[in-house]
């Protein structure tokens, strides 16, 4: 095989991986719009955007200061393709302050802070698949919803 | 939305205990540090329309001099001034939104579109977006939900399209509007006890995560100069003192909401918020100049 050879189907491989990429991409914003936002109601959304893909046991953090006197709802969504997605939140010491496992993996959280704070919330695709198995993975979105104080 | 790539260890989880208050994220370095821990990592500014809504919160009053002058939007050409200006000119759209100030509502929406439009954000503000706006113009939800999805569609797009520090840059220039309306806003003989205040040194809680941000897009020359700035504030900012007590959770049954109960002290001298006062407004006039 030349070198002119290799070079080209590297260079196909390539442009096909960056295809393949964005295609993904684009299948999380599209997920997030459909998915997830809806389940922000009648919270209205902030307008962030957090969706990444994730293969199962793979872990992502999100860092947020949330505010005194809002009201809040949190929606952390997976496409049907991964097991549950377990998230928890903590405060800046660390501290587990929720946990959707202890609620049936529940996908949104509605709270209120009595003074602000940063949390950090720990998201992480649970695993079901056994040693060899090809592992799932698939988008999950992590929205954010408030209600307008009058 | 960002997300860095990194390895190793994380912090262990502890059960919630009674301690004793701490100061809160003390020079933001456990922030930094977990950051540089994770795998996949997203930081979270307050976007526009929350930023809007914590001023609205506040009880302020709308004064539209505060706003970015609409002339201006025709001064901004390159993707650093437009990207800072997006963010701007959506919390300004934001700002009016919640005061129902319904011409500013469409020319601010035309302003954040020619923003858009000049980054090449496709279809985040189209023309159906504005006809829209104009036939809900009285109904604050529904432009509420109009300017949040105009948002969700411009970073949803910069990320999607491999362009986070743009993204980082319009978060930036959004919460920087909201602090420097926050401190424009904010009257001097009634500092003591004022919410607004209270607003404002919260924002000490977000400097960390716009850092981690911005240091996450360091490569790009525009963040670069965005960084030094910040660092500027976060002096500023250091000044500040927050003390918290750990959080103690109670279940409101009726609503199934989850109150987070803390008490917090905070202390800013008027010295201090004067001084923050004037580094926000250099920072957000070489913003929209």
């Amino acid at each position: 095989m030349n070198a002119m050879r290799i070079i080209r189907i590297i260079s196909v491989l390539t442009l096909f991986i960056a295809i393949a990429t964005l295609n993904v991409d684009a299948q999380c914003k599209a997920f997030a719009k459909n998915d997830c936002l809806p389940t922000l109601h009648p919270y209205i959304h902030d307008g962030n955007y957090h969706a990444a893909v994730l293969v199962e046991g793979e872990e992502a953090e999100l860092y947020k200061t949330f505010y005194s006197d809002m009201d809040y709802r949190v929606a952390i969504i997976g496409e049907n393709k991964l097991p549950d997605v377990e998230f928890k939140v903590y405060d800046e010491d660390k501290n587990i302050i929720y946990s959707n496992k202890d609620n049936n993996y529940a996908k949104t959280w509605d709270f209120k802070l009595e003074s602000s704070k940063q949390l950090r919330l720990v998201v992480k695709v649970n695993t079901v698949k056994k040693p060899g198995d090809i592992p799932a993975s698939g988008c999950v979105a992590i929205m954010f919803g408030f209600k307008i104080k009058k | 939305m960002t997300i860095l790539s990194g390895c190793g260890s994380r912090g262990g989880e502890k059960a919630q205990k009674t301690e004793p208050a701490t100061e809160v994220l003390k020079d933001n370095k456990q922030a930094i540090q977990d950051v540089k821990q994770a795998e996949k990592i997203f930081q979270s500014l307050p976007s526009p329309l929350e930023s809007a809504m914590l001023i609205k919160s506040a009880g302020a009053k709308f004064d539209r001099k505060f706003l970015n002058a609409l002339d201006n939007a025709k001064n901004y050409s390159t993707n650093r001034s437009q990207a800072l200006n997006l963010g701007i000119y959506t919390c300004d759209l934001s700002f009016a939104s919640l005061y129902d100030q319904t011409q500013l509502i469409i020319d601010y929406m035309n302003a954040a579109k020619k923003m858009a439009d000049g980054l090449g954000i496709l279809d985040a503000i189209n023309q159906s977006t504005i006809d829209e706006l104009e036939e809900n113009i009285n109904n604050t939800e529904v432009i509420m939900k109009i300017v949040s999805e105009t948002f969700l569609n411009s970073n949803s797009y910069l990320a999607d399209n491999d362009q986070p520090a743009i993204a980082s840059i319009v978060l930036v220039g959004g919460w920087m509007e909201g602090l420097y309306i926050a401190t424009q806003l904010v009257d001097e003989k009634e500092f003591n006890g004022n919410k607004l205040v209270g607003r404002i040194i919260d924002q000490k809680l977000s400097i960390g995560v716009l850092l981690s941000l911005l240091d996450s897009n360091k490569e790009n020359p525009a963040v670069g100069d965005l960084i030094a700035q910040m660092n500027k504030l976060k002096i500023v900012f250091d000044k500040i003192n927050i003390t918290a007590k750990p959080i103690k959770t109670e279940i409101d049954k009726t609503t199934n909401v989850t109150i987070l109960r803390s008490e917090v002290t905070t202390d800013m001298s008027l010295a201090t918020f004067k001084d923050l006062s004037n580094v926000v407004a250099q920072i957000r006039s070489s913003f929209v100049k």
